[in-house]
């Protein structure tokens, strides 16, 4: 995730020559043991328990883990976790891109634009997915209001239909924030590419394919592994859009634990499946650095 | 990564005022500082409860300079986390106000609350003169741990009256005459019945009462026992299999399933007269006069209660719903802190004034005679309705989710989703549920 300052190999020269500098990362090393580390044997600890929050914490070993590894549910929240996670990935890519390299261009009414597409941003996931079940419900929804036969569909009630709004909402939540990612990396390319390209004699969409899209490579897999990690952990706007409805259509990991854990009052089994989720997080985030070649503190930009 | 920490965290973030020592802290509407025994009562915010319990602990606390309680109000959905997670600290006020049934069992289990069977022994009238129905839910295992309080809330059929006259249409003397509603409604183009299908609760409903007036109430009660495969029950297939037929046959509104009951939209539709009928507990009646224009006061607005099955075991005078709220005793609290709440018990939960306040609001006081209080009340009919109900029933059950564990609960209405999406069959609810029976 720290791709962005990571990508300046002069940070990295800096830091070798001065002995105080590494004391610097004492605070946030601090903060990571107190809020991260040691929650994390928390729960590794509890996962090894059956607790119902209300009696004493038992120790019933692996009682837990076999628990949840032989629950069908188990398979079912992880390939629906997968699901979201790689359709969100396929839907908001392109149009971040396409979204950031038209809003890198430097027109007026592209600035302002800019600004009005990172509205949703601001917005709070519970309040985007409060507004989202409002519009599309059957009966007095947008499409019962405007009379569009079309819109009034039972959104939230089949589960094909509840997956693809799920996927549209998390997508309208985050495609600003990664067109501004694009934004900052298309602003980045040296104009002397361009410039030699159109002497030439390339045009606009071999200039796209051939210079954008290979120079974005480091901003695109910056803006993947924040959206394949960061989908592992929706919680909130799937829980007010469907609470993981209909049935288990959209119920995602993280869903599954906190149902568990505080609503079927089995803590030891949604420490379980937050272990789970750490491990996979961790697989993700290492699998995408691998993918990210050989030597990702390269780059093509002028005087790195 | 954030969330798994974050729900660790959260089990340890939530604390309340000390059981013994001051009171005072923490309180939305905390009493007037603390002092040594002094009770503490935690319940829930917001109307229509909040005015009348905050009340009666003003009165009682004037009365009773020397044991005073200390209330604090929180939120409906945090209260079932928060009061959960005090109680597994050892930090759980002296007076638990809770919903009795499954939970209740589990704190017992615990050995978190008292055991009040000997005190009401002894305080015979304090238990004579509440609804006896009440005391179902409080009493695990033969024994009374809790104090009915509050009022009392069937489940009941609403239906718009002006949609039944523009059709034509008569309300159902019998099951037999919903599945003809159900066919002349669809005819019409109005949906037959409302319902919130996301809430997922609000399908129960239609559960309890089709088990019911099938099998009797002792179907459920099986399975509430623990008895194996009690799922089973031919006439338990029979109901799951007469469920899924209603929806095939559209009994309800199209969409059903995007429905839900927070936002109110399941009782839009029966007052804007989109559904011409739903079955809903009975503060739905409040609901609709807040909400509903001029239904409830032009007298739009029908109720009665679910109709029997012909050829059906269970009794058609039978009711479901919350047959009342409770109060138990927090068994880590000081003598002095228990003897204040068993003389608020005695003297101060549903003393007349109190009675009145909840009449006002539009509930049942769960007191023999309270119906005397309805005269002069607007919503007199109402109230005698639900006193009737109430009063008249062979069995009033607790709905299941209440009665159940917490576990047991979460699985069954996941597995009612599913049912009720038709994407299992009865007898795949019924192994699905047999598998958690007794959890």
């Amino acid at each position: 995730m720290s791709a962005i300052s990571a990508r300046r190999t002069s940070s990295a020269a800096a830091t070798r020559g001065g002995g105080v500098l590494p004391w610097l990362a004492l605070p946030a090393l601090v903060a990571f043991a107190v809020f991260a580390l040691i929650p994390l044997v928390g729960v590794l600890l509890l996962s090894f328990t059956s607790w119902d929050t209300l009696g004493e914490i038992q120790l019933t070993g692996l009682e837990s883990w076999r628990q949840v590894l032989t629950d069908p549910g188990l398979p079912h929240a992880l390939w629906v976790t997968f699901l979201i996670m790689l359709l969100s990935w396929a839907f908001q890519t392109p149009a971040s891109i396409l979204i950031g390299v038209f809003l890198a261009g430097r027109q007026r009414y592209r600035e302002l634009l800019a600004v009005l597409y990172f509205i949703p941003l601001l917005l709070s996931s519970a309040a985007i997915a409060i507004t989202f079940k409002a519009l599309l419900d059957p009966n007095f929804g947008l499409g019962a209001g405007l009379g569009l036969d079309f819109l009034t569909q039972d959104w939230l009630g089949e589960p094909g239909l509840a997956f693809g709004v799920v996927i549209f909402v998390v997508s309208w939540q985050y495609i600003p924030f990664h067109s501004l990612l694009y934004q900052g990396g298309v602003r980045q390319i040296p104009r002397s590419l361009y410039e030699a390209a159109e002497l030439d004699g390339a045009g606009r969409i071999r200039m796209f394919f051939s210079i954008t899209l290979p120079q974005l490579k480091y901003t695109i897999i910056t803006s993947s592994t924040l959206m394949l990690v960061g989908s592992l952990t929706f919680f909130d706007l799937i829980f007010v859009l469907t609470e993981g409805g209909p049935g288990d259509a959209t119920r995602a990991l993280a869903l599954d634990m906190y149902k568990r854990g505080f609503q079927a009052n089995l803590m030891g089994a949604a420490c379980v499946i937050g272990v789970i989720l750490v491990l996979v997080g961790l697989a993700l985030a290492l699998l995408l650095r691998r993918i990210g070649g050989r030597d990702p503190y390269a780059s093509q930009l002028e005087g790195a | 990564m954030g969330l798994p920490l974050g729900a660790a965290l959260a089990a340890c973030g939530t604390s309340g005022p000390a059981p013994s020592g001051g009171g005072a802290g923490g309180g939305a509407a905390g009493g007037s500082g603390g002092g040594a025994g002094k009770a503490t009562y935690w319940f829930l915010q917001g109307p229509p409860g909040e005015a009348p319990r905050t009340a009666s602990v003003e009165r009682f606390n004037k009365a009773n300079p020397s044991g005073q309680i200390a209330i604090t109000t929180i939120q409906n959905d945090a209260y079932k986390t928060k009061i959960k997670t005090a109680i597994g600290a050892n930090q759980a006020p002296t007076i638990i106000w809770g919903w009795g049934g499954g939970g209740l069992r589990s704190y017992v289990q615990a050995g978190q609350v008292e055991d009040l069977t000997s005190w009401f022994g002894e305080n015979a009238a304090v238990k004579d003169r509440l609804f006896p129905g009440a005391f179902g839910a409080a009493t695990i295992d033969g024994k009374i741990y809790a104090m009915p309080c509050e009022t009392v809330q069937p489940i009941v059929l609403f239906y718009n009256k002006k949609v039944f006259e523009k059709v034509g249409a008569q309300p159902p003397q019998s099951y037999g005459d919903i599945l003809d509603l159900v066919k002349k409604f669809n005819d019409a183009g109005v949906a037959p019945f409302s319902l919130a299908g996301q809430s997922r609760w609000t399908n129960m409903m239609w559960l309890e009462f089709l088990f019911d007036r099938i099998g009797g109430p002792e179907v459920f009660q099986a399975v509430f026992d623990g008895e194996k495969d009690a799922w089973n029950n031919p006439a338990s297939i029979e109901a799951l299999t007469k469920m899924q037929e209603l929806i095939k046959a559209n009994a309800f509104i199209k969409g059903f399933s995007s429905v839900t009951a927070d936002s109110n939209a399941d009782q839009a539709l029966l007052y804007t007269g989109k559904a011409a009928m739903m079955l809903h507990g009975s503060w739905s009646y409040g609901i609709q006069q807040e909400q509903g224009g001029d239904i409830v006061s032009s007298g739009g607005l029908g109720w009665m209660n679910f109709p029997g099955v012909d050829g059906g075991k269970g009794d058609p005078t039978n009711t479901v719903g919350n047959p009342g709220q409770y109060l138990s005793i927090s068994s880590k609290a000081t003598p002095e802190q228990k003897e204040i709440a068993k003389k608020f018990f005695a003297t101060g939960v549903l003393d007349d004034q109190e009675q009145k306040d909840w009449v006002g609001t539009g509930g049942v006081p769960i007191v023999k005679g309270s119906d005397k209080l309805f005269a002069g009340s607007k919503d007199a009919e109402f109230l005698n309705f639900i006193y009737g109900v109430s009063s008249n029933a062979k069995v009033f059950a607790q709905s299941w989710d209440q009665a159940l564990s917490p576990t047991a609960a979460e699985v069954l209405l996941d597995n009612i989703a599913k049912l009720f999406q038709l994407s299992i069959s009865p007898q795949q609810f019924a192994s699905n549920m047999n598998a958690v029976i007794g959890k």
